[in-house]
């Protein structure tokens, strides 16, 4: 899909780089806490988040993440939108929650990133 | 041979992450891949945010580049962690609450460093300090890279 269907779709708002509206958002990773954003492996990936800390968009830019969509109506402070511009990352907002958003972009194609789950003593999940 | 060395403050989080983004383009300035230098960039972020979350006086982040590897060194002097193998336990994290709200304490930074670099070491001490060091094999690493 592209970044402005994405909009339409999650009915957001582009908040910077609508010069972007043609990009191809057609892989996602979707977690509030950054650690768990670091531990995905994937370049060309477009961020879901409801974190708008300014190191969202540093860990972004480490990263090569695409694109960032703010979910459950988080809209970031001008600062760290101003920031995203410098670095070339588009970001958009959505009053959606995480899950919704997800869910309407993966019933459109999009698909989840390659991630490294965490294995071993104390992961917890064993399957 | 080239050695950059960052200071970070304790508790400066709305700077967090700025020497990391920055190490980030220095490292591509040296030449090194696209690749390696977001994984450089991954370790010295988690590390940055452990000095500025829970280093008592913050501390340094130094990073050392030649043709062989990159090498990552964070180093405090304290508190100290006092069981090393619970924080190296996925989830395991002592953020305060209001970290969360900023996206940190997933209790997954060591983890993650450890796992992104081809070396990783962790000494630390109550009362005397923490010393991480991470490698990345360039000669390894650098022909699979874009």
């Amino acid at each position: 899909m592209k970044l402005a269907e994405v909009t339409e779709l999650l009915d957001g708002e582009i908040l910077e780089g609508v010069d972007a509206s043609e990009m191809i958002i057609d892989r996602a990773y979707a977690a509030d806490l950054l650690s768990d954003v670091l531990a995905l492996t994937d370049e060309r990936t477009t961020l879901i988040t409801g974190t708008i800390s300014p190191q969202v968009i540093r860990v972004a830019d480490i990263l090569n993440v695409v694109a960032i969509i703010f979910v459950r109506g988080k809209r970031p402070p001008q600062s760290v939108v101003t920031y995203a511009q410098r670095v070339g990352i588009p970001v958009m907002c959505t009053k959606m929650t995480m899950f919704e958003s997800c869910g309407l972009l993966y019933a459109n194609g999009v698909r989840s990133c390659k991630n490294r789950p965490v294995t071993g003593a104390g992961a917890g999940c064993a399957k | 041979m080239r050695e950059i060395t960052y200071s970070v403050r304790a508790g400066d989080i709305e700077h967090g992450g700025t020497s990391s983004a920055w190490l980030k383009v220095e490292l591509r300035k040296e030449g090194v891949s696209e690749d390696l230098a977001r994984r450089a960039g991954v370790i010295a972020f988690e590390g940055e945010m452990n000095l500025i979350l829970y280093a008592t006086h913050g501390g340094t982040l130094r990073v050392a580049v030649d043709d062989s590897e990159i090498e990552i060194e964070l180093k405090d002097d304290g508190p100290g962690i006092e069981d090393l193998d619970l924080a190296m336990t996925p989830g395991y994290s002592t953020a305060p609450y209001w970290a969360a709200n900023l996206g940190f304490g997933a209790g997954m930074g060591l983890i993650n460093m450890e796992r992104t670099a081809d070396r990783f070491e962790i000494s630390s001490h109550v009362g005397e300090g923490t010393r991480i060091v991470c490698w990345i094999d360039r000669r390894k690493n650098d022909s699979s890279a874009q």
